[in-house]
């Protein structure tokens, strides 16, 4: 069980030792958590003090919000209109089942891990039954309302200017995804309603926040799950023996930011691959393939081989599929360290028509 | 399973992702630009899910995918019938 900060459940818990796991979603409980009273009972409830300022300075910080409620959800839901919150909360979860099922589908729409998310309630049975199913949500007791700004979990290392934007880059996911469940067509046409513009560039000084960050929250899509401090990254876009590459989408719905970094190890004969990542957010949108396509085309160019470095893990066979699709192979393995080499400079598939593409001029 | 079994259900997968009612069994739709690698991984899961095989990594080569004929000799073998 993940508990917050020194507060220990039901006798049941243990402390964390060693990194403190950032939040990325607090899931809220609604009657006597957010607000006072029981709404069934047809209480007049008032939001607890903080609460408010809470959910703001969450949202501010990046940290995405939802909610979790045993409640009617047509009741529930307008009482939240009424309090001019609704926009806070994504994919709420109001409804009789188990809070741990509520909890499940969050990390699953928003497409996050649940040991990313953090759960408060006033109820002891629930915060059991949910640290029960799942022990990596972090539980939080209601009485500790007030403190939930303050706790290490609550404070990410950066804030980015997509950090300030992330709910309102996953509110237009949701319209996003409501559109593509209502497209009747294949998928291929879908995208290409979608006028997407992929943008690959060098990365600058103001991007290495954002870099960092990535290499930090980024575990499915990530080759190597190298992370890189603000002064290596830094320290990469200096030397002339790296290149660092910050991808960024957007579409009609608005952009999806700064969604992809590759850092490549550049000597005259090699161009080495040491770690691709794009966001969970793009995963069905076919830009790994292309960042993958515009190296190999790069390489060719400049006559120099194209290598990778992949470490495997239970999270990341995407992009080890991703590269043996676009003609990587094994060229040796030690352990969980592979290293691949791309034989194929000279059979590139042309980049799919369904999204429009700015490369840099020069690298 | 007969191979005629596998190659209707990779069909029917297939059509939902491309644009192609006249689609060959020994048509590589990969190198026709029909679809891309986005697809690969989607492939893989619904190979491992609807024919209860498990694609190790030496399995993971396009040519055991890149047509409905190669993804069916690919369960066949796997299926070991």
């Amino acid at each position: 069980m993940r508990l917050e900060g020194f507060l220990q459940i039901s006798g049941k818990g243990r402390y964390l030792t060693g990194a403190v796991k950032k939040t990325k979603c607090l899931v809220w409980d609604l009657d006597n958590t957010l607000w006072s009273g029981t709404l069934i009972e047809g209480d007049r409830v008032t939001l607890k003090e903080n609460a408010v300022e809470t959910i703001k300075t969450l949202d501010s910080r990046g940290i995405l919000q939802s909610i979790a409620s045993k409640n009617d959800y047509n009741t529930a839901m307008s009482k939240i209109l009424e309090f001019g919150l609704e926009e806070f909360f994504l994919y709420p979860q109001i409804n009789w089942g188990p809070k741990s099922e509520s909890i499940k589908k969050i990390a699953e729409l928003i497409n996050i891990g649940a040991d990313t998310l953090a759960f408060i309630d006033d109820q002891e049975f629930e915060l059991d039954e949910v640290s029960f199913s799942l022990p990596e949500v972090m539980c939080i007791r209601a009485a500790s309302l007030d403190r939930v700004v303050e706790m290490e979990e609550m404070n990410p290392v950066f804030i980015t200017e997509d950090s300030k934007n992330r709910r309102l880059m996953y509110m237009a996911d949701m319209e996003r995804n409501k559109a593509e469940e209502s497209y009747s067509g294949p998928k291929e046409e879908f995208l290409s309603t979608l006028g997407m513009v992929f943008d690959i560039s060098s990365a600058s000084t103001e991007d290495l926040k954002r870099a960092e960050e990535l290499t930090v929250r980024t575990n499915q899509l990530n080759t190597t799950g190298y992370t890189y401090s603000y002064d290596e990254l830094d320290g990469f876009i200096k030397s002339s023996g790296h290149l660092l590459l910050i991808a960024s989408l957007s579409d009609r719905y608005g952009t999806y930011g700064k969604i992809g970094l590759v850092l490549i190890e550049v000597s005259e004969s090699a161009w080495i691959i040491k770690l691709l990542l794009m966001s969970c957010r793009v995963m069905s949108r076919g830009v790994g393939a292309i960042v993958i396509n515009y190296l190999r085309n790069e390489a060719r160019k400049r006559g120099v081989k194209l290598l990778a470095e992949m470490i495997q893990n239970d999270r990341n066979r995407m992009m080890y599929v991703t590269y043996k699709f676009s003609g990587f192979t094994d060229i040796s393995r030690e352990g969980q360290t592979i290293i691949m080499e791309n034989k194929s400079l000279d059979d590139i598939p042309p980049y799919p028509e369904y999204v429009k593409l700015r490369f840099p001029k020069f690298l | 399973m007969t191979p005629e079994e596998i190659k209707t259900k990779v069909r029917a997968f297939l059509l939902k992702y491309i644009k192609k009612p006249d689609l060959q069994d020994d048509e590589d739709y990969f190198a026709s630009k029909l679809i891309n690698s986005l697809f690969a991984m989607q492939l893989v899961m619904f190979v491992e899910k609807e024919f209860k095989v498990k694609v190790e990594d030496k399995d993971l080569d396009i040519k055991n995918f890149n047509s409905i004929d190669s993804i069916s000799s690919l369960v066949t073998r796997k299926l070991g019938c």
